[in-house]
């Protein structure tokens, strides 16, 4: 055997890369709902001379966090009030939130859903006599006028296997399958040479060969997902890969358009969803469609107590609605934690059997009830089966039976996104229409200037997980923002007549991603084994350092998601060691050379996230984190934005308070 | 729960440049050995689990075991997807067996429509391919 001082990838990478360089009028960056989107809908509006890249980490036809596929539709305005759907999100997100392109996200999404479903997605429908029928069943199409199947107000039911590669397909024929540049993974924005504040290209590397790639352009969308593990994961070992947001989303959304100087807004706010324990399998069925409830260790309701109550009041108006925002029913499930009262199990028998004793009760014969047995078992599994397989794992491994025994559920590690319930992200531009407020100052205090979802760098555009404080869109949203920023980046072109110029060259550039592979191949043959090197440090333990010091300083699973602003300024201080050392992570192959860019990523998103908890003296979002030294939501000074902008010329950050308008009417607030 | 590939029934994508298990992998994991022509999950701990490999690989060389930090072992979750549906199998530890089959597309594969050619009317309006009017909101 050789000793393992060598490279143990299967791709090794060179300390001298090809260099190729492209030049295109829109780049797409990511390969998602919303990268899909605009690929989809830009051709639409271009003409034919516009020539428009999209480069994607991996493969389009399952990228993304819709890869594995989804079990429901989240956003489906249907017959609702778009200005009730922007009630519910306000409230969801504790009041701070951008109202008019929650609105405007609400007017577009409904027709990406009737795509999907021409393009073949199957949508459950209700029959005539008010029973489910799964997507493939002969029904009336949404566009028909035909009834999906609501669980709760706004979610659709679907069999969503092949959700996102059904999205894919039509996004790839639309832009032209030599336009869709695969497993190619920019890591670094480039600003324009002449322009002040004007996107000008991108640059990254393929994870296939040793190519760095430079591609200049006119405009750009950059949607790549939320950031997935930041915090120490409950699972440390092989079950940190089952995280419950995508894996591989590492904030390169956030961080690489932060450091060409876009505002970012609300980066305070993080997800941690209360999900089934271990496998973080979906909840949302099992509470919407089968109705199940939450049981502490004692056996109680707890969600329903007057204790609970009690509790919701001291968080009004939020904690008065009908659905309790998200963090309010977190705090709930931690207090009950924290005070003893666990296991919380979701009663999945109880849930179950009550469907089956309402029917016997009825007086439906055995024959028949089995065979409605048998189409709610089988939902109940294809919830997990289309979204969430290990979840399906975990049960079959440990013999659970959801009808006869209750399941453990928990908060999990904090996670960061944009699109599900959670808002932070980037600040853009609303729509360019009356109803949305004008207000004087810069763009970072700005509601409109000019390109609905323009980002506050002239010519980058961002959606899904990208724009913040704007939640709820989840994949038909962020597919529908897609489409919006699709054609606004062509207006881009037509009105802004310029030559990208790049600041750098393309060696530089080439130099500076490569730098992991020649620090790995200048000191590798120093020890006798790769791992341990005192020259280098490696991207798996930087993730884990990273991990470590969010979890412990920043308010992660290790205290109940306590923090204040003493621990947060150790983890400011860690955050720094870690980016000095990021520039000593090492690399031997491709793979681990995209690992070492991820966690570049990972830190920089997660110190906009520090530093926005820091600046926001209370605890907006109860159940996602807290302040120790400002436990409470205070709204009179705090229901406002909090928005932060890096400047590439000086490396200083910037924090600041933004005015938080109503659109939609505030009495009543629900 | 990593996905692992049987020695025996994998054909390294019969020496393609690459393997439809590498074409797919969302997390960049699997990766070929071309020495022994079969491929690998080159990072088991940063398996999703999303199944996109055993799905897609032509051979049914490529399962899933589960995360040996929390799953007891015996257990599989195995499918069998078509263009039409997925037929899982649902195998718990106890040796007990469970078959779920659901549509996945109701339409061939290619077949979506793509608008290719379509072109919209107004570049100044918000309004997106398809759209009618659009709405404002309700005046406070």
């Amino acid at each position: 055997m050789a000793l393992p001082n060598k490279p143990v990838g299967e791709l090794d990478a060179v300390v001298d890369p090809e260099i190729q360089e492209m030049e295109c009028d829109v780049l797409i960056v990511g390969g998602g709902m919303a990268a899909c989107g605009t690929a989809f809908e830009i051709k639409k509006w271009a003409d034919d001379d516009l020539k428009i890249l999209l480069c994607d980490k991996a493969s389009m036809e399952r990228s993304g966090a819709v890869a594995q596929g989804l079990s429901a539709i989240n956003t489906y305005i249907g017959g609702n009030a778009i200005e009730d759907y922007v009630k519910m999100v306000r409230n969801d997100l504790m009041g701070v939130v951008r109202e008019d392109l929650i609105y405007d996200l609400g007017r577009h999404v409904d027709e990406s859903v009737k795509l999907f479903e021409e393009w073949g997605l199957p949508v459950w429908k209700k029959d005539a006599d008010g029973n489910n029928l799964d997507g493939a069943k002969p029904a009336k199409s949404l566009r028909e006028g035909g009834e999906p199947v609501r669980t709760g107000k706004w979610q659709i039911m679907i069999n969503g296997e092949s959700y996102k590669c059904i999205v894919a397909e039509p996004a790839k024929t639309a832009l032209g399958e030599e336009n869709c540049l695969e497993r190619i993974f920019i890591v670094k924005l480039l600003l324009d040479k002449n322009v002040e504040n004007q996107i000008a290209g991108a640059a990254g590397f393929s994870v296939r060969e040793n190519k760095v790639v430079v591609i200049k352009c006119k405009t750009m969308m950059v949607a790549c997902g939320g950031a997935v593990n930041i915090f120490r994961p409950r699972s440390t070992g092989e079950g940190k890969g089952r995280a419950w947001y995508p894996v591989w989303n590492a904030g390169s959304t956030y961080t690489m358009c932060a450091q060409v100087g876009a505002t970012l807004t609300m980066m305070e706010n993080r997800f941690t969803p209360a999900r089934f324990k271990d496998g973080y399998g979906p909840v949302g069925a099992w509470f919407l469609l089968f109705k199940a409830k939450v049981q502490n260790g004692l056996g109680e309701f707890f969600a329903g107590s007057d204790d609970a109550k009690a509790e919701l009041e001291k968080f009004m108006p939020y904690g008065g609605s009908a659905v309790t925002p998200t963090c309010l029913r977190n705090h709930l499930m931690v207090k009950e934690f924290k005070e003893g009262r666990g296991p919380i199990l979701m009663a999945t028998d109880v849930a179950l059997n009550a469907f089956l004793k309402e029917r016997e009760d009825a007086g439906m014969d055995p024959k028949a009830l089995k065979k409605f047995w048998k189409h709610l078992e089988s939902e109940a599994w294809e919830d997990f089966l289309d979204m969430s397989v290990g979840q399906a794992g975990l049960w079959a491994g440990a013999n659970v039976e959801p009808e006869k025994v209750g399941s453990e559920i928990m908060p999990t590690e904090p996670y960061m996104l944009g699109s599900h319930s959670g808002c932070c992200g980037i600040w853009t531009s609303g729509p360019d229409e009356d109803w949305v407020p004008t207000v004087e100052g810069t763009r970072v205090h700005q509601y409109k200037w000019g390109y609905n979802r323009m980002t506050t760098v002239n010519g980058l555009f961002t959606a899904g997980d990208g724009v913040g404080a704007s939640g709820h869109k989840f994949s038909s949203g962020s597919h529908a923002e897609g489409r919006i920023c699709a054609k606004q980046m062509v207006k881009f072109c037509r009105d802004n007549d310029f030559k990208p110029e790049l600041m750098q060259t393309a060696q530089e550039l080439a130099d500076e991603i490569y730098a992991p592979v020649k620090l790995y191949h200048e000191h590798v043959g120093f020890t006798t084994a790769s791992g341990v090197n005192p020259n280098y440090c490696k991207p798996a333990g930087m993730m884990m350092r990273l991990m470590k010091a969010t979890d412990e300083y920043g308010g992660g699973v290790a205290t109940y998601y306590m923090t204040s602003g003493k621990m947060l300024g150790i983890c400011m201080d860690l955050l720094q060691l870690m980016k000095e050392d990021c520039e000593k992570m090492a690399a031997g192959d491709l793979h681990e050379l995209m690992r070492a860019w991820e966690n570049l990523h990972r830190i920089w998103c997660v110190e906009a996230h520090i530093r926005h908890i820091i600046f926001r003296e209370e605890s907006r979002y109860p159940g996602f984190y807290y302040r120790s030294d400002f436990p409470k939501v205070d709204d009179e000074n705090w229901k406002c934005f909090v928005n932060s902008t890096y400047d590439p010329k000086s490396g200083e950050w910037k924090c600041e308070k933004v005015e938080c308008i109503n659109i939609v009417e505030t009495d009543p607030w629900l | 729960m990593p996905s692992y590939v049987e020695t025996e029934k994998c054909d390294g994508c019969k020496g393609g440049d690459k393997t439809a298990c590498m074409y797919i992998c969302p997390n960049d994991l699997m990766v070929l050995n071309k020495e022994e022509m079969k491929a690998y999950n080159q990072e088991p701990d940063a398996c999703w689990e999303c199944y996109s490999c055993v799905k897609i690989c032509p051979q049914g060389a490529i399962a899933v075991r589960g995360y040996d930090d929390f799953v007891p072992m015996g257990g599989q979750v195995h499918p069998l997807r078509s263009a039409a549906d997925i037929m899982w199998t649902v195998k718990f530890r106890n040796g007990n067996i469970k078959r779920f089959k659901f549509p996945v597309r109701t339409t061939a594969e290619g077949a979506a429509n793509a608008y290719v050619g379509e072109k919209g009317s107004n570049l100044d309006d918000e309004n997106l391919l398809l759209e009618g009017d659009l709405p404002s909101p309700k005046a406070m």
